[in-house]
């Protein structure tokens, strides 16, 4: 294919140059400057130039200029030379004289001055080429604006010779000079007829025109017998080139149908120079006729697109199956030819026409081929980042020997030895299980020997007759058994330090009565009972006198609830009073011991009821200005408040910190809930 | 006998009243039986099981006649599930009571039939079922009461006249009565229950064996070794359970013959219809097959001389050989003479005449009230499932028992809520250990009942999926959100009793053509309503469910473990996710804080988890490991170096989520024909 194009576009440059080869001026392509006498002196007769006068070089004309500067090549093709005139001062003949210096160019032939042309028409090569061609072949290119117009010129090529219209939406566009430029190689050849209306378009019959777009059909005029009848019209598929035209002239100056009497091997026609395909249609001396129709029929259906020829096959001694009726031949070198039969002349079109497409499809299959691919395998990735963790540290051996494993068998004996019981229900399949399996050793880990504590685990998939019968109907699950105790089931966050924390805790029983107002005191500074001191929580103490039992029994329910959660201590001696007093409250009150003690927050009791209390209790462990974390975002989004957050890199300065503790202070019963977020 | 003699004394107490009246009768005390009066006990219902022998399981005691069960008790699973390993246990009923595992009563692969009857003596008695002994039911009759549960009481008879009341009749006396065929010459023929088990009373004998199943192979194999040769006729060719996957059909265990007959030692098989045959005894006692047509319009008594045979006109005529006996083996069928004609209990069409017509609930189709449990219920998945075999009906008694609790009492299908996170979980947990849906596969399914907004689903257990469109009125549970059956089914063209079963390729390894598996395998069928019965009825031949909405295969599984992550975990929650348009996949709780910022709706892992409080934090190795796979955000790096890391490996987690489009594709496309 390759080659094929080099071969028909040297011949092109080939026939430009011919063209252009006529002498000019003798050197070629240069500005010339001679004075107005010299220039008008030196026209020849039949010679086109394009002058445009100047006295002085002015900075406004420069892209003019340099733009016909530029030209000057382009139209040094067609011999036509463009000179600068210099002006002497002193002129005021009809060219340097008058304003229009610079203004306007003038075209010349010979001495006659054909058009002049204002400056703004020409604002770039094309339009410089496009315009001055128009001027010069005014004869060879109609212009037409009206269908009458056309109808006539039409009518008046029957029988003699062919007609090129073209329709561009502009003049002075690229694809007005290449229609002109094309016309000045042809022009004497086919009628070339020009529009700009989009009306005359429509008119020709195509459908749907895109009037931005230029068109340029091929209208047979010289075979037109008829005289009713417009003539038959082949359009440039392509767009508006020079080669792209030229090469669809080409293809209708070639015989319609080519008659073959040789190796369909050797035959090499213009189309096939031209990388389009060439049909054969096979012939036989009995059926010539009907055959020499059906070609000329294809090869109408087929012009511009094919080439046809018509093979005898009684001349040709063909080596191929005698019901072959059709020969493809592709430009493609290499390619053997394609003998077929078909059924009908549509088949030998669509035969054409869809090597082409199957090539279009072809890629297009394979770029869906690939979609399909790259969905497929879309499905097979797995994007579940538990699961895919789990697996990429499946080879990893966990470090388990902390933890018992229970089995039907040792379950129930198991849950007697230690005072507490951690059990882990899990499935060794399940992802999410196998993940809290691994916190679930750190844990064991951070928890070795801490008295009183057995951490141990069943696997449901091995065993689901317990896990049934504890009632564990989600994996993963934690229950913690106490001897004596209904087992409590971890509700909190699969973590580590949330589990840890949460097994200490449970250690004691929640709330934590105090006998005396040393273990009170030494709570609130969270420095009893021992085994909690190095755990950073916040204590909350009830104080109750003895005549507060209902607030009391309500506190310890609550106790309950937050067992595991809340570090929670209740105190109701005699000198209750004297406690709650201290911190400026009185029995039944909530002593709330932040930072081991520091400071003391005392708040009355007025609710009585359980929800209410458990509802209380966790909003006031709440911070008022927190660092919004991964761990406790669920806490306060519970809250259904809107959120007024302050974003900062890195840690927020102390007057940060204190403008928006005023802010959230200010609000009454904190209508929003103000935070900050470390980026 | 302290439980015989307890019945006795009620009995007696109230022998002067007409009638004796209990809620459920259950006939027969055999293993379906049994089981039955297992779970009336434990619901506390009124109940009683009437047995004609002393003892339980008579049939076990006679048959097979050479004692070995060819039902599989196997020792060892390599898994300590007590769930899983029921699919290999075919001989235990189901019970709480972990003494009462056929295991524990024999340690042979094939058990002896005694076993079998010591261990339905200790079922009975462990448990304390009420069974009343020596008291056969010889008469069921209807009698028509409005205030009765169906309408009408069941009045049955014992041999000594005694009357019995109930509201609901369970039949469990299986097939018992011998077939027999009557063609002349048949008294010649001795039977499969009485004829002799000792290998020496055929020493140099010629055996023609009548039948094709287990009781005929079972018997040529007890004697191959000292006959002259045996043939056996039958009218159909030789079933192979391991080309039909149906344990009715002759098991490998017994088909000695097969191999003595392909290699041509003497054995060999024949087809032929018994109704054509006809038998005479020459003077030396040996028995000469010929054909009915011969005998017609001859005088029999004339003697052997005067009669036609086939070898007369035909010289190499199979069995021309004479015979010293004929064995029938034919098989057994339902007992239908006891039941009044007014309950209208008929046998089945074709195949299934042994057995009396029932509907997929096990009710009879003639009469509401009355259940056929056990082997007699085999015509719902004959040929098909193992519901004729203890292995099977153990579970299809349970899921009776289960529609009569609703019925009668009012207690919902046992059915667990789950939140939405965990139903790739539990169908995961079901189709590794359950052993109802392995055992009865096709005949019964787990039912997922969605709950409004798919945010959580109700789990039913082993439904007969036969009745599926009555759902709603046979359980007690809604099904307005749309649902899934999981099912478990063989490749719809693989069984067969001509088909090569051994090809190679018959296993399907890759998710993607998971439809395509043969062997015994998961299959999830959704459906946006509950199917109707019209759409029942018309459903594909040989489908167990009507053409769902959309349907998933996990792939099938050599060792039958279906829990890797990415060959059958994966592809079944996209399927899941296609079907409810949701997003079931896991979340770090560090992903589900990000998405708490960035979107409006979180997934349901998020929703369900972390929001409450309960989020996965996940340990610092495998965060790590979920950033190296580029699932989750590093930003350890980003807050101690405080530059970004090099964007290679981590799409964000905003892109993560968007990216994770559920593609919503006609779910037509997801329906997978096996035909098609």
């Amino acid at each position: 294919m390759p080659a094929h194009e080099d071969r028909w576009v040297s011949s092109f440059v080939f026939l430009l140059f011919c063209a252009s080869s006529i002498p000019v001026w003798g050197s070629v392509g240069l500005l010339q400057e001679p004075s107005p006498q010299s220039y008008f002196s030196s026209l020849e007769a039949g010679r086109a130039s394009l002058a445009f006068f100047t006295p002085h070089v002015s900075p406004g004309a420069q892209p003019f200029l340099e733009q016909i500067e530029s030209s000057a090549q382009a139209l040094q093709d067609y011999g036509i030379s463009v000179v600068k005139v210099n002006c002497p001062k002193e002129d005021i003949s009809r060219y340097c004289g008058k304003d229009n210096v610079l203004r306007k160019a003038y075209l010349f032939r010979g001495n006659i001055l054909i058009r002049e042309f204002p400056t703004d028409a020409l604002f770039d090569v094309n339009s410089i080429v496009a315009n001055v061609l128009f001027a010069l072949l005014f004869n060879e290119v109609k212009y037409v604006q009206t269908l009458a117009d056309l109808q006539n010129i039409e009518n008046a090529l029957k029988g003699k010779s062919n007609m090129v219209f073209a329709y561009v939406p502009a003049t002075g566009t690229a694809e007005h000079r290449a229609v002109m430029e094309a016309a000045f190689v042809y022009g004497t050849i086919h009628q070339f007829v020009l529009t700009t209306e989009a009306a005359l378009l429509e008119s020709t019959g195509n459908d749907d025109p895109d009037v931005s777009s230029a068109w340029l059909l091929f209208c047979h005029c010289q075979r037109a017998t008829d005289p009713a009848q417009p003539c038959r019209r082949t359009a440039l598929g392509q767009p508006l080139t020079l080669l792209n035209i030229h090469r669809h002239l080409k293809l209708m100056g070639a015989p319609l149908v080519t008659e073959v009497a040789e190796d369909p091997e050797k035959v090499s026609t213009v189309h096939l120079q031209l990388g389009l395909p060439l049909v054969f249609i096979l012939s036989q001396k009995d059926t010539y006729e009907a055959d020499r129709r059906t070609a000329e029929f294809v090869a109408w259906q087929l012009l511009g697109k094919a080439g046809v020829a018509l093979l005898s096959r009684d001349l040709v001694d063909l080596n191929v199956l005698h019901r072959s009726n059709v020969a493809l031949k592709t430009p493609d070198e290499g390619l053997p030819i394609q003998y077929l039969a078909l059924e009908d002349t549509d088949e030998v079109i669509t035969l054409v026409e869809d090597k082409n497409k199957v090539k279009q499809i072809q890629e297009e299959e394979e770029e869906e081929e690939e979609e399909d691919e790259k969905e497929n395998n879309n499905q097979d990735i797995q994007d579940d980042q538990v699961v895919e963790a789990v697996s990429r540290d499946k080879k990893r051996e966990l470090p388990l020997e902390q933890i018992l494993v229970l089995t039907e068998d040792t379950f129930h004996s198991s849950l007697s030895e230690a005072a507490r019981t951690v059990v882990l229900f899990y499935a060794s399949w399940e992802a999410v299980s196998l993940a809290v399996l691994r916190s679930y050793s750190e844990v064991a880990d951070h928890l070795k020997g801490t008295p009183g504590v057995l951490l141990s685990r069943v696997n449901c998939w091995d065993w689901p007759g317990i896990c049934s019968q504890e009632n564990v109907t989600q994996f993963p699950t934690i229950k913690i058994y106490g001897k004596g105790e209904q087992s409590v089931t971890y509700d909190g966050m699969w973590g580590t330090e949330e589990l840890t924390s949460f097994i200490i805790l449970s250690r004691f029983s929640c709330p934590l009565r105090l006998a005396t107002r040393d273990e009170a005191e030494g709570y609130l500074r969270g420095e009893f009972p021992s085994e909690l001191s190095s755990y950073h929580h916040t204590s909350l103490l009830g104080v109750f006198s003895s005549a507060t039992s209902e607030a009391q029994e309500a506190f310890e329910e609550a106790g309950n609830i937050l067992s595991g959660h809340v570090r929670m201590g209740m105190y109701f001696e005699d000198d209750a009073l004297a406690l709650s007093h201290k911190y400026s409250v009185s029995p039944p009150a909530l002593l709330l011991a932040r930072n081991r003690g520091r400071s003391v927050e005392g708040i009355s009791l007025s609710k009585q009821s359980v929800q209410d209390m458990v509802q209380m209790i966790r909003y006031e462990l709440l911070d008022i200005f927190p660092e919004i974390t991964v761990q406790n975002l669920p806490q306060y989004l519970q809250l259904t408040k809107p959120f007024l957050i302050l974003f900062s890199d890195g840690a927020i300065s102390q007057m940060e910190s204190q403008e928006m503790l005023k802010l959230a202070k200010g609000r009454p019963q904190q209508t929003f809930v103000a935070c900050w977020l470390n980026l | 006998l302290g439980l015989a003699l307890y019945a006795g004394i009620q009995g007696s107490a109230v022998s002067g009243a007409s009638f004796l009246y209990h809620d459920y009768c259950v006939i027969g005390a055999g293993p379906a039986g049994l089981q039955a009066a297992y779970f009336l006990q434990r619901a506390g219902r009124d109940y009683v099981v009437f047995e004609r022998s002393h003892a339980p399981g008579s049939f076990f005691a006679l048959y097979p006649r050479h004692r070995k069960l060819i039902s599989i008790n196997k020792q060892y699973t390599g898994k300590s599930n007590s769930e899983f390993n029921l699919r290999h246990d075919w001989n235990s009923l189901l019970s709480h009571d972990r003494r009462l595992l056929f295991r524990r009563y024999s340690r042979d692969f094939f058990p002896n039939a005694d076993t079998m009857v010591r261990y339905l003596e200790d079922f009975a008695s462990l448990l304390k079922l009420r069974v009343q002994y020596n008291t056969a039911i010889i008469h069921v009759t209807l009698e028509r009461n409005g205030q009765a549960w169906n309408g009408h009481y069941f009045l049955l008879t014992d041999q000594d006249k005694k009357n019995y009341k109930c509201s609901s009749l369970l039949v469990a006396t299986g097939t018992w009565v011998p077939n027999v065929v009557n063609f002349p010459g048949s008294e010649y023929v001795e039977g499969y229950e009485t004829v002799s088990i000792n290998p020496e009373d055929f020493a140099g004998q010629t055996v023609l064996i009548l039948g094709r199943g287990n009781s005929a192979f079972e018997t040529a194999e007890n004697i191959l070794g000292v006959t002259n040769f045996i043939h056996m006729v039958s009218r159909s060719r030789v079933r192979l359970s391991w080309a039909t996957h149906y344990v009715g059909d002759l098991r490998a265990i017994n088909n000695g013959l097969l191999d003595t007959y392909q290699l041509k030692s003497l054995d060999g098989l024949l087809e032929g219809n018994l109704e054509d045959l006809a038998i005479v005894k020459d003077k030396k006692g040996k028995l000469h097959i010929t054909l009915r047509f011969y005998l017609e319009n001859r005088n029999f008594s004339a003697g052997i001389d005067s009669i036609t045979l086939p070898q007369d006109e035909l010289d190499n005529f199979a069995t021309r050989a004479p015979y010293d006996r004929v064995i029938r083996c034919l098989g057994w069928k339902f007992d239908f003479s006891i039941y009044n004609r007014s309950l209208k209990l008929m046998p089945g069409k074709g195949d299934i005449k042994k057995y009396p017509q029932i509907k997929p609930s096990y009710e009879s189709r003639g009469t509401p009230g009355l259940f056929v449990l056990g082997t007699a219920s085999h015509s719902v998945d004959f040929r098909k499932s193992a519901g004729g075999f203890i292995h099977g009906f153990r579970y299809t008694t349970r899921a009776v028992h289960r529609l009569l609790e609703h019925r009668h009492h009012g207690v919902p299908w046992p059915s667990t809520v789950y939140p939405i996170t965990q139903l790739t979980n539990s169908i995961i947990k079901r189709v590794n250990e359950a052993s109802g849906l392995y055992q009865m596969f096709s005949v019964l399914a787990d039912i997922i009942l969605l709950r409004e907004n798919a945010t959580a689903f109700e789990y039913l257990e082993e439904y007969p999926v036969g009745v599926l469109a009555e759902l709603e009125m046979q359980t007690g549970r809604k099904a307005p959100n749309g649902l899934f059956v999981i099912i478990m089914e063989y490749g719809r063209n693989f069984s067969g009793a001509d088909k090569d079963v051994f090809y190679y390729n018959r296993a399907v390894g890759e998710a993607q053509h998971a439809w395509q598996s043969n062997f015994l395998h998961p299959v999830i069928y959704y459906y946006k309503q509950l199917p109707t019965e019209h759409e029942m009825r018309l459903r594909p031949p040989e489908w167990p469910l009507p053409r769902p909405d959309a349907i998933h295969h996990i792939v099938e599984d050599f060792l039958t473990d279906w829990t890797a992550p990415n060959a059958h975990i994966l592809p079944l929650r996209r399927f899941l996710e296609n079907c409810l348009s949701t997003d079931l996949r896991h979340f770090f709780a560090e992903s589900c804080f990000l998405f708490a910022f960035t979107h409006q709706k979180l997934p349901p892992f998020c929703q369900q988890g972390y929001v409450r409080m309960q989020g996965l934090m996940g340990s610092e190795g495998l965060r790590r490991h979920a950033v190296q796979a580029g699932l989750l955000q590093d930003y350890t790096v980003t807050d101690s170096s405080g530059d970004r890391p090099p964007d290679s490996h981590d799409r964000s987690q905003d892109q993560l989520l968007r990216d994770h489009v559920i593609p919503v594709r006609p779910l037509q496309h997801l329906v997978n024909a096996k035909d098609e």
